[in-house]
């Protein structure tokens, strides 16, 4: 049996920080390996707890507007095209035509070859580096599998970020997570993190897709998440959305106690965006519950957490009908994205 | 405008179909008391909700001449299935009228209706189905065949769960073939009385289970009585102790369910943010008006700071106020004395040296409360870490071994439960192993079920409630030479 | 020429040793005729104090030892109670004035029951506990252990069966015992102890006074490092004053007898506590 290989990391200023500057697979691994372990029975008990709260009247009209403000409109299918993304950006723009006070979403979520597209339809309403307006997110790294060379991966990135995408959704190498060469993983985000550079000096925004459905344990999902916020993430991300379980709220309210930990630790706030599998109000408005008894209601903010989801939207539109109308609305009622 | 003041959701109050006046439940009727009626409050607001009943000796009297007539004349020649169905419609109804005992329960005791629906009345349902089903199969109680019941049970109860005590209480009693009769504690009689009317609409026997409402004098009277075969008591140590002196000699069986001062030890490999949530449940759920609290803090020495730090955190999200809100997290005290004692004992604490912590919470005017409240600096020799203070008061202790964590948690007269929080499987099987403790919950706590025996070592009291030994504490074996040596109380 | 005897001292047994009673009281102890036998120590409450010492220091290893090992242990006694027949058949007579046959065939009761007794030790927890079926992700299981320290008036008829009946069963669970022998038939009690400390049965597991019980009951009745109370042999004393005292400490009492029982697991099972142990269980 060969000894494990003890190489140099690429360096990441907040792993330097704080496991030291002699950083290797090995100080990472003892790091990781040495975090709190979780209980799942405890923490799927406080998920089911929070879930319990109930959001009347005017928190639940808060509540609505703020799930629209915080979602990444998506579509992310081989069969995506130009007139596909264009009509999801028009949703994006105007949510319900029917009540122009509902608020737009955060960004629009596509294909990295998409991204083109997605800048053309939104115009002037693209954020495009200003705080208002809707942004692009791209997923890149071989989406959703992140199965090709590293250097595929990083083509795959820096060609979204020249089409104009703000941010970058990507995925690690659960393979590599799951072997336990966890100084590969935290060494491709930080790699993707540079390719996010632009010409300008700035950076598109990094999300970190740990794919937790295949993490499978909350152990490991504690871990990877240490490793994505190390490596430089801004966020970190559940799923891709095309593997089961995607976004479960016990596995959302452990990413956001590590974001927890981590603030209490650094000051700096990492945001947490859950995908896949969201599809109602209800369920949105446990999150933003989850998000505000975890770490804090400033955190309901675009910049901090998302809600990756498709047909959310629509549902939270439905509520927000019966809201402002008194009485039950439908499908007819709601436009297709 | 702040997301986390969530805005009222309360549980709406009209679905109780309450009398202004309650009677006695005896015999299968509601009549009077001879005692002095009194009322019962919401103690969240102080208001009267209704007149009850008060039991004097005469009424005890019929009380257990009812009881006694019953089981002589009917329910100790009914089969065992027969009984059993009895128990199953009880535990049906239950289960309809769930929400109305929720309500109800939450309007007279002061606990947040999301407790008393998500925890105490499905207990009380689940307790009577698991009882149910063993009336026909006493063979199997582990008594050998045939077991016999005792007779006459005389049963008081606590105020902490006012249902789920009594379903505690009668429905292994009755599925071993005793019948009952009952005291709801004084300030919550409220729930016990629609359960009567649950009796009578499960067409139970008249006479098989009595409800008699009244204070201390009445549960003197009844645990007293001559033609009782059985007591089993729910509350003080104090009192625990005056009955077991009181019943001494007379031949009745007697099981006690005691006070506590539980022991809720986290190890530094405990998973940190679960330990803080069983931390928080173990002595802030029910306002801590829980006898199995986990009252003192066992951390060990090297993460108090974080387990400290983390605790405040997570307490700044507990929310205090109306028992009828669903999202209130911890609702008022029971009764004045109750909150006058809470204070007293925690004025104690400080004076002693302890370092008193609340996070900032904004009580009603009307009605009894305490903020939810820890101690820092708590010492083996405290008050604070000895008395019961059946509040939410968390005294915070450390400790440097398991060894050592084992010795203060043993070190008390109580022993009714404890909590080991740590990763290492090894470690709690070993420590669980030398706990003095009747319950024992490895990282979790307060965790009921109908199957699970409950009860304590040493002065927590003895016998056990729930389970197949529950049921061994209402039934005498047929085989066993029972001790022949009595004042005299007749079967 | 006839061998002139060497009468036995009769002490009381203490944590593993024969000690005199710290009063320095003895009492006489007749046949059933009137003729005198022998003086045997008159226990005091420092005595009994002494003992329940030595019974709660040795509570820790008895109960922490595993069944087999006390099933051993007490089993073994019972091979030395079968070696020392003679001596007991003799006691027995004597000091009952019952027949060799009866005396006989008290001894091997004595030692059946123990054998009996002596089984369970590994078994008990078998019969006794079990798996909790509760709704929830949590391996829940109850198991009887060791109450602690078990204060026992003796039967006060019988010299050696009666005595027997009460210890043995205490023992099986890892209690330790303080018991109060016959108070007219104690010889049987302490040829008991010299069995007990020439086998394998560590110092302070049980300790034998000999002596008044109505003096001493009242002490270990109301002693606060005393878990439980057998009034087995106690009907003619004022035992409900016993179980008035005892309820201070909370103790768990098991009320007088008429004659000497019958063996039962229940005798095993009243002398321990039910501790349930309920722990998360998760796949990740």
């Amino acid at each position: 049996m060969t000894a494990t290989k003890n190489n140099a990391l690429a360096s990441a200023e907040r792993a330097v920080e704080l496991i030291g500057g002699d950083l290797t697979e090995k100080s990472l691994r003892l790091h990781l390996e040495g975090l709190p372990g979780v209980d799942a029975v405890g923490l799927e008990a406080r998920a089911v707890s929070l879930g319990t709260r109930s959001i009347k009247t005017t928190s639940k009209a808060w509540a609505l507007d703020k799930i629209i403000e915080l979602i990444d409109l998506t579509t992310l299918e081989g069969a995506d095209t130009p007139g596909k993304v264009r009509s999801l950006v028009a949703k994006a723009m105007t949510p319900d035509a029917g009540d122009l006070s509902t608020p737009r979403v955060a960004a629009v979520c596509v294909y990295g070859d998409m991204v083109a597209d997605a800048v053309a339809a939104l115009g002037s309403a693209h954020s495009a580096g200003r705080d208002d307006g809707i942004n692009v997110a791209a997923v890149a790294t071989a989406f959703p599998s992140g199965r090709a060379s590293l250097a595929v991966k990083l083509v795959d990135t820096t060609d979204a970020v020249s089409a104009g995408a703000d941010e970058i959704d990507m995925v690690i190498d659960r393979g590599a997570f799951l072997a336990g060469h966890y100084g590969r993983v935290f060494d491709q985000i930080v790699a993707v993190k540079e390719a996010c550079r632009r010409d300008d000096g700035t950076y598109a925004h990094l999300k970190v897709i740990l794919e937790t459905g295949e993490l499978t344990t909350y152990d490991n999902v504690r871990r990877a998440s240490w490793l994505a916020i190390l490596a430089g993430g801004d966020f970190i991300k559940t799923s891709t959305g095309k593997v089961a379980p995607a976004a479960t709220l016990p596995v959302t309210l452990l990413m956001l106690q590590v974001v927890g930990d981590w603030y209490r630790l650094t000051g700096e706030k990492i945001g947490v965006k859950p995908a896949g599998g969201i599809r109602t109000s209800k369920d949105a408005i446990k999150y933003l519950v989850t998000v505000a008894e975890t770490v804090g209601e400033e955190w309901l903010q675009p910049h901090l957490f998302r809600f990756g989801a498709s047909s959310l939207l629509n549902d939270v539109l439905l509520q927000r009908q019966k809201l402002s109308t008194g009485r039950y609305s439908g499908p007819d009622y709601v436009t297709m994205d | 405008m702040s997301f986390l003041d969530y805005a009222p959701a309360p549980e709406s109050t009209a679905i109780l179909n309450l009398r202004e006046n309650y009677g006695l439940f005896i015999g299968g009727e509601f009549v009077e008391g001879h005692g002095t009626p009194f009322s019962t409050i919401s103690p969240a607001t102080e208001k009267h909700i209704a007149q009850i009943a008060n039991a004097d000796a005469s009424d005890v009297d019929a009380a257990v001449a009812a009881a006694r007539r019953a089981y002589d004349r009917t329910w100790s020649k009914m089969s065992g299935s027969d009984r059993g169905k009895y128990l199953f419609r009880i535990a049906r109804l239950v289960q309809e009228r769930a929400r109305e005992l929720a309500v109800a329960e939450s309007l007279d005791n002061g606990k947040p209706i999301k407790e008393s629906r998500d925890v105490d009345i499905p207990l009380v349902a689940a307790w009577f189905f698991y009882y149910a089903g063993w009336a026909d199969k006493l063979d199997y109680a582990g008594l050998g065949p045939a077991p016999r019941a005792l007779g006459v049970a005389a049963q008081v109860i606590p105020w902490n769960f006012p249902l789920l005590m009594l379903a505690w209480k009668i429905a292994p009693a009755l599925a071993a073939g005793n019948t009952v009769v009952i005291k709801p504690a004084e300030t919550t009689p409220l729930t016990a009385l629609i359960f009567a009317e649950i009796l009578q609409q499960a067409d139970l026997p008249p006479g098989v289970v009595n409800i008699i409402t009244g204070a201390g004098d009445t549960g003197q009277a009844l645990v007293n009585h001559t033609d009782v075969n059985k007591v089993a008591f729910t509350g003080s140590t104090a009192v625990g102790r005056a009955i077991a002196r009181s019943t001494a000699g007379s031949g009745k069986k007697l099981t006690l369910e005691l006070g506590g001062k539980a022991a809720n030890i986290v190890f530094d490999d405990a998973p940190i943010d679960q330990a803080i949530e069983g931390i928080v449940n173990g002595i802030f759920f029910n306002q801590g008006h829980v006898c199995c609290a986990g009252s003192r803090l066992l951390v060990q020495e090297n993460i108090h700071d974080e387990v400290v730090s983390r605790l405040k955190s997570r307490m700044s999200t507990l929310r205090v106020g109306d028992p009828l809100d669903k999202n209130t997290d911890v609702g008022a005290i029971n009764s004045r004395a109750q909150l006058d004692r809470i204070r007293e004992l925690s004025n104690v604490g400080v004076d002693e040296g302890a370092e008193r912590w609340s996070p900032a919470c904004e009580l009603p005017d009307a009605g009894f409360w305490f903020a939810p409240t820890i101690f820092t600096g708590v010492s083996t020799s405290h008050r604070i870490a000895r008395d019961e203070i059946f509040g939410p008061v968390l005294s915070i202790l450390t400790f440097r071994t398991p060894a050592e964590a084992i010795a203060k948690a043993n070190n008390t007269p109580y022993g009714l439960s404890a909590g080991i929080w740590s990763d290492k499987g090894s470690r709690i099987l070993g420590v669980a192993d030398k706990l003095r403790a009747g319950v024992v919950w490895a990282n979790t706590f307060n965790q009921f079920d109908p199957s699970s025996p409950f009860g304590g070592y040493k002065e927590s009291g003895y016998g056990r409630e729930g389970g197949r030994h529950g049921l061994t504490a209402y039934l005498e074996s047929s085989g066993w030479t029972a001790p022949a040596l009595t004042k005299g109380a007749r079967k | 020429m006839s061998h002139l005897t060497v009468p036995k001292t009769f002490k009381l047994y203490i944590g593993g040793k024969f000690p005199r009673s710290e009063s320095g009281r003895v009492y006489e102890v007749v046949t059933a005729k009137g003729a005198f036998l022998a003086n045997a120590a008159k226990a005091s409450r420092k005595d009994a104090r002494d003992a329940v010492v030595a019974a709660r220091s040795a509570v820790s290893g008895w109960a922490g030892a595993t069944g087999y090992n006390r099933g051993q242990v007490l089993y073994r006694i019972a091979e030395l109670l079968e070696g020392r027949r003679a001596q007991f058949v003799d006691e027995i007579r004597r000091s009952e004035g019952v027949s060799e046959s009866a005396a006989s065939a008290q001894v091997d009761a004595a030692i059946d029951v123990w054998v009996w007794y002596a089984g369970w030790a590994d078994k008990y927890v078998q019969v006794a506990g079990n798996g909790n079926p509760v709704s929830g992700p949590y391996f829940n299981v109850s198991t009887p252990e060791a109450t602690g320290v078990v204060a026992i008036i003796a039967p006060q008829e019988s010299s050696l069966l009666g005595l027997v009946s009460v210890i043995a069963p205490a023992l099986v669970s890892g209690n330790t015992v303080v018991v109060i022998a016959s108070e007219a038939s104690p010889l049987s009690a302490i040829s008991l102890g010299e069995v007990l400390a020439t086998s394998d049965v560590p110092g302070g597991v049980v300790n034998i006074l000999t002596g008044s019980a109505a003096e001493i009951a009242p002490w270990l009745a109301s002693h606060a490092d005393v878990n439980a109370l057998d009034l087995a042999g106690a009907g003619d004393l004022d035992w409900v004053d016993l179980q008035i005292a005892a309820a201070e400490t909370l103790k768990r009492v098991l009320p007088p007898e008429v004659g000497i029982a019958a063996p039962s697991v229940e005798r095993v099972t009243f002398f321990t506590e039910t501790k349930t142990v309920w722990h998360t269980k998760g796949l990740i």
